[in-house]
C-alpha cells in the first residue's frame, strides 16, 4: 500500500472533493447503525441480575466514553502532522474534531453519574477514572477556547497542537486509569480481547453494532465540520485579502 | 412495546434523553454552521468574480 498517496488528500479542495462524494453514505450508514443498536439494546435485550434495566445505559455510556478518548487521540494524530508537515487540512481536522469530543465526554460522564447513582449510591466520586475523565473535559473545553481566542490561524494550530499533546496524556490515563489504580469505584473494561473478561454475547452484540454507529457518525460529522473549517478559512482568507487591496 | 424499566426508569430514560438530545443538537448545529459557510463563501467568491 502506497501511505505517500494519503497526502494528496493534504489539498483542500482534493479533500472536499473526495470525501463530498463518501459522506450520504457514511452518513447513512452511521445512523442505520445507531438507531439498530440503541433499539436492539434498549428494546430486545434483558435486564442484568444485578444492575436491572440501567443495564441499557451501557449503550450509550460505552460508546461515547470509547469516542471521548479515541477522538481526542486522533486529535493528537492531526496535530502531529501539523506540527511536522504543516498541511492545514490536519489542522483544522483537528478543530472540527474537538467539539465532538466534548459532546461524547459530556454523554459519558453524564450517564456514567446517573448510572452510578442507583448502583454506586453516589453521582460522583473522585475516582481515577471520572477524574481523569473531567480533566479530559477540561482539555476539550481549553482546546476549544484556544482556537476561539487566536485571530491567526496557523498560530492557533501551534498552540493547540501543543495543548493537544499535553492533553494526551489525559486521553491515556481516562483509558488506563482502571488498570494503574487498583482502587475507586469505576469497574474494569466492559470490552477485552479475551472473550472470557467481555460482557455476555446477549448485551455484547448489541454494543458492537452501537459503537460501529458512534465510530461513523464521528466520521460522518468530523469530515462535514472539516470541510466547513475549509471553507471558513478560506473565507477569512478572501476577507483579509480584500480588507488589504 | 415498552420494555418495563421497573423502579431504574427514571434514571435509563434520562440518560437516553440528555444522549440522543445532545447527539441532534451537535448535529443541527454542524449541518447549519456548514451550510452557512458554504452560501457565504460563493456570496464572497461570486462578489470577488464579478469585481474582477
Amino acid at each position: 500500500m502506497n501511505f505517500n498517496a494519503l497526502w494528496q488528500y493534504a489539498n483542500p479542495k482534493k479533500f472536499i472533493e473526495t470525501t463530498d462524494r463518501v459522506l450520504p453514505a457514511i452518513s447513512v450508514l452511521a445512523g442505520l447503525c445507531m438507531v439498530a443498536g440503541l433499539i436492539w439494546g434498549f428494546f430486545f435485550t434483558p435486564e442484568d441480575y444485578r444492575q436491572g434495566s440501567t443495564v441499557k445505559i451501557i449503550y450509550l455510556h460505552v460508546p461515547s466514553a470509547l469516542m471521548a478518548i479515541n477522538i481526542w487521540l486522533m486529535m493528537l494524530v492531526t496535530s502531529l502532522v501539523w506540527i511536522v508537515r504543516r498541511h492545514h487540512v490536519s489542522a483544522l481536522a483537528a478543530r472540527a474534531a474537538a467539539p465532538i469530543g466534548m459532546v461524547m465526554t459530556v454523554i459519558a460522564l453524564v450517564t456514567g453519574a446517573i448510572w452510578g447513582q442507583p448502583m454506586w449510591g453516589t453521582w460522583w466520586a473522585w475516582d481515577p477514572r471520572l477524574t481523569s475523565f473531567l480533566i479530559l473535559f477540561l482539555f476539550y473545553l481549553g482546546y476549544i477556547a484556544l482556537w476561539s481566542a487566536i485571530e491567526n490561524d496557523d498560530t492557533a494550530a501551534d498552540l493547540t497542537a501543543i495543548l493537544c499533546l499535553v492533553g494526551s496524556v489525559f486521553a491515556l490515563l481516562s483509558r488506563y486509569a482502571v488498570n494503574f489504580w487498583n482502587q475507586g469505584l469505576h469497574q474494569g473494561a466492559s470490552l477485552s480481547l479475551d472473550r472470557e473478561e467481555n460482557v455476555a454475547d446477549v448485551f455484547w452484540y448489541p454494543l458492537v453494532v452501537t459503537m460501529a454507529g458512534f465510530v461513523l457518525f464521528f466520521v460522518a460529522l468530523v469530515i462535514l465540520r472539516t470541510q466547513t473549517e475549509i471553507r471558513a478559512r478560506r473565507m477569512r482568507a478572501l476577507l483579509a485579502r480584500e480588507r488589504m487591496g | 412495546m415498552m420494555p418495563d424499566l421497573g423502579k431504574y426508569a427514571e434514571a435509563v430514560l434520562s440518560s437516553y434523553a440528555v444522549s440522543l438530545l445532545l447527539l441532534v443538537v451537535l448535529t443541527v448545529a454542524s449541518v447549519r454552521r456548514a451550510r452557512r459557510v458554504r452560501k457565504e463563501l460563493q456570496d464572497i467568491e461570486g462578489k470577488m468574480r464579478k469585481d474582477g
